[in-house]
């Protein structure tokens, strides 16, 4: 059976080039920890920092300024726990949107429980953070202020470089969480007034278990794990290097393919969009048109259930997502789509599509000829 | 993560539809997620002689459905209302213990539908 991975904003495949350059980083040739001193030792390090420059070349940062994390979750995590901690004499008060990615989300409702103050800012019906909102929330008391550049559900873009000077203008640390928008979309540092941002290796082709923080210099932020000397103390921890090379690479390539590549996909998930509102009465497209990634299409098909949707997707070897909440194993649906105001029955029945570089034009052919037949058949079950 | 049993009464779903001629209808809906089972049985001389569902949910919420109108076609009422909802989860194999809850209630849409023909009855005797 034909099989159609739409879920790219999940997690993407290692490129061969990327399995490529890690592999020897892995064996004899290439083992070496780069605090070591002797031959093995000094070679992993300038692999190290090689692919420092080419991850910091991706965001328009400084090599110095890239820190090697364990993921996005980590970088996020760091991003919030550090900023309070470095910034306790001057507040206790942070502010973030209610569309964040968990690592967010959760992390500022643990500083809640320990006493710090939260605004979760609202956001329209678009899916976009309004930076008037920002402003009005400010006060003395604000350390952080931490808004994702693109949504991970609906991809939608973010007033980032707005909310950023907003930050400036006040002295307020600004974070963004870039794991959906590095690749997709042009990340520059100094454009997005960004002092904090985070990526993720395995959204953008490279392994899991890799990542970064970017700490522009001077910025106020504590460590938050403790140990070695590792990334300056920043992120102790031996150095996951066959991690670190490959994400190295495969930044270097999401650099350069970048323009041709979200063109080509942008043509593709055009077509998805237009053939699935064609083909498929009651749907709606989740979150702003414009303001969006070119890989991300999120339907709303009213009265089905998104994991029978998504099962009988799988079936016909269609692999996507979904808001609801029997497929994410919790127990509401998509928050993202809540705070867009979708009626919680809409948001059950809401599946994300997010296409990649493996992706063709036949692949959205059969996903157009095999959709329709699936919702019909789930309506006609259903109760209402 | 389903048996192979949920599986195929979720793909080739039993007993689907709506019946006009019902004597007996019964809905019951999850607070928890909003999974919504109706169940329609058209009853005679004491026995099911046709059920039929209709299910807005989850995979194991059709499934679980979809058994039920199986265990009880053709049974009494009586034997019909000693099927629970844990006796139609066993029939498929198991559910995962996070659809017990919220996902399996046809057994007791299947109740009410029968509460409501023998109100209906009462009131026509």
């Amino acid at each position: 059976m034909r099989r159609v991975y739409l879920d790219h904003s999940a997690t993407t495949p290692v490129r061969s080039e990327v399995l490529d350059a890690m592999l020897p980083f892995l064996k004899e040739d290439a083992f070496g920890n780069p605090s070591s001193i002797y031959s093995y030792g000094r070679e992993a390090k300038k692999a190290m920092e090689e692919a420092r420059e080419k991850v910091a070349n991706l965001i328009g940062a400084e090599p110095e300024e890239i820190f090697f994390t364990s993921g996005g979750t980590e970088a996020d995590n760091m991003a919030l726990m550090g900023t309070v901690a470095a910034n306790e004499k001057k507040g206790r008060h942070i502010i973030t949107s209610s569309i964040e990615h968990h690592a967010i989300l959760n992390t500022a409702q643990y500083l809640k429980k320990k006493g710090f103050k939260v605004t979760f800012l609202p956001v329209t019906k678009e899916g976009l953070v309004q930076v008037e909102d920002i402003k009005k929330a400010i006060t003395d008391e604000t350390v952080l202020i931490s808004v994702m550049h693109v949504n991970n559900e609906v991809g939608t873009i973010q007033p980032i470089k707005e909310i950023g000077a907003l930050a400036k203008e006040h002295g307020i640390t600004f974070h963004t969480d870039a794991v959906q928008s590095v690749g997709k979309i042009p990340v520059n540092v100094d454009d997005l007034n960004a002092d904090l941002l985070s990526i993720s290796g395995h959204k953008i082709y490279g392994p899991k278990g890799i990542g970064c923080i970017y700490i522009r210099k001077g910025t106020k932020i504590n460590p938050i794990l403790f140990g070695g000397a590792q990334e300056r103390t920043y992120r102790p921890g031996t150095e996951n290097m066959p991690g670190i090379v490959g994400f190295g690479r495969a930044a270097e390539l999401a650099a350069k393919e970048l323009d041709s590549e979200m063109e080509r996909i942008k043509s593709l998930r055009d077509k998805l969009i237009e053939g699935i509102k064609e083909r498929i009465p009651d749907v709606q497209l989740n979150g702003d048109l414009n303001n969006r990634v070119a890989i991300n299409a999120n339907f709303a098909f009213s009265n089905v259930e998104g994991e029978s949707l998504l099962l009988s997707m799988d079936m016909k070897g269609i692999c996507a997502s979904s808001g609801s909440a029997c497929s994410s194993g919790s127990v509401n649906p998509s928050h993202v789509l809540l705070a867009m105001g979708i009626p919680p029955k809409l948001a059950e029945g809401s599946v994300r599509f997010t296409l990649g570089r493996d992706n063709t034009e036949e692949d959205i052919d059969y996903v157009l000829e095999n959709l329709p037949q699936i919702v019909e058949h789930l309506r006609s079950i259903s109760a209402f | 993560m389903y048996s192979e049993k949920v599986m195929d009464h979720f793909t080739n779903p039993r007993n689907v539809g709506e019946m006009k001629d019902a004597n007996g209808v019964g809905e019951i809906g999850s607070p928890v997620c909003g999974d919504t089972t109706r169940v329609y049985i058209k009853v005679k001389d004491n026995i099911i002689e046709d059920i039929k569902f209709k299910t807005y949910g989850c995979s194991a919420a059709i499934a679980s459905s979809s058994m039920l109108t199986e265990m009880v076609k053709g049974k009494t009422l009586e034997e019909a209302l000693e099927v629970t909802d844990e006796a139609v989860a066993e029939a498929l194999d198991g559910l995962p213990p996070q659809k017990l809850h919220c996902s399996n209630m046809a057994a007791s849409a299947l109740h009410k539908a029968i509460e409501d023909y023998q109100n209906k009855n009462r009131k026509a005797s």
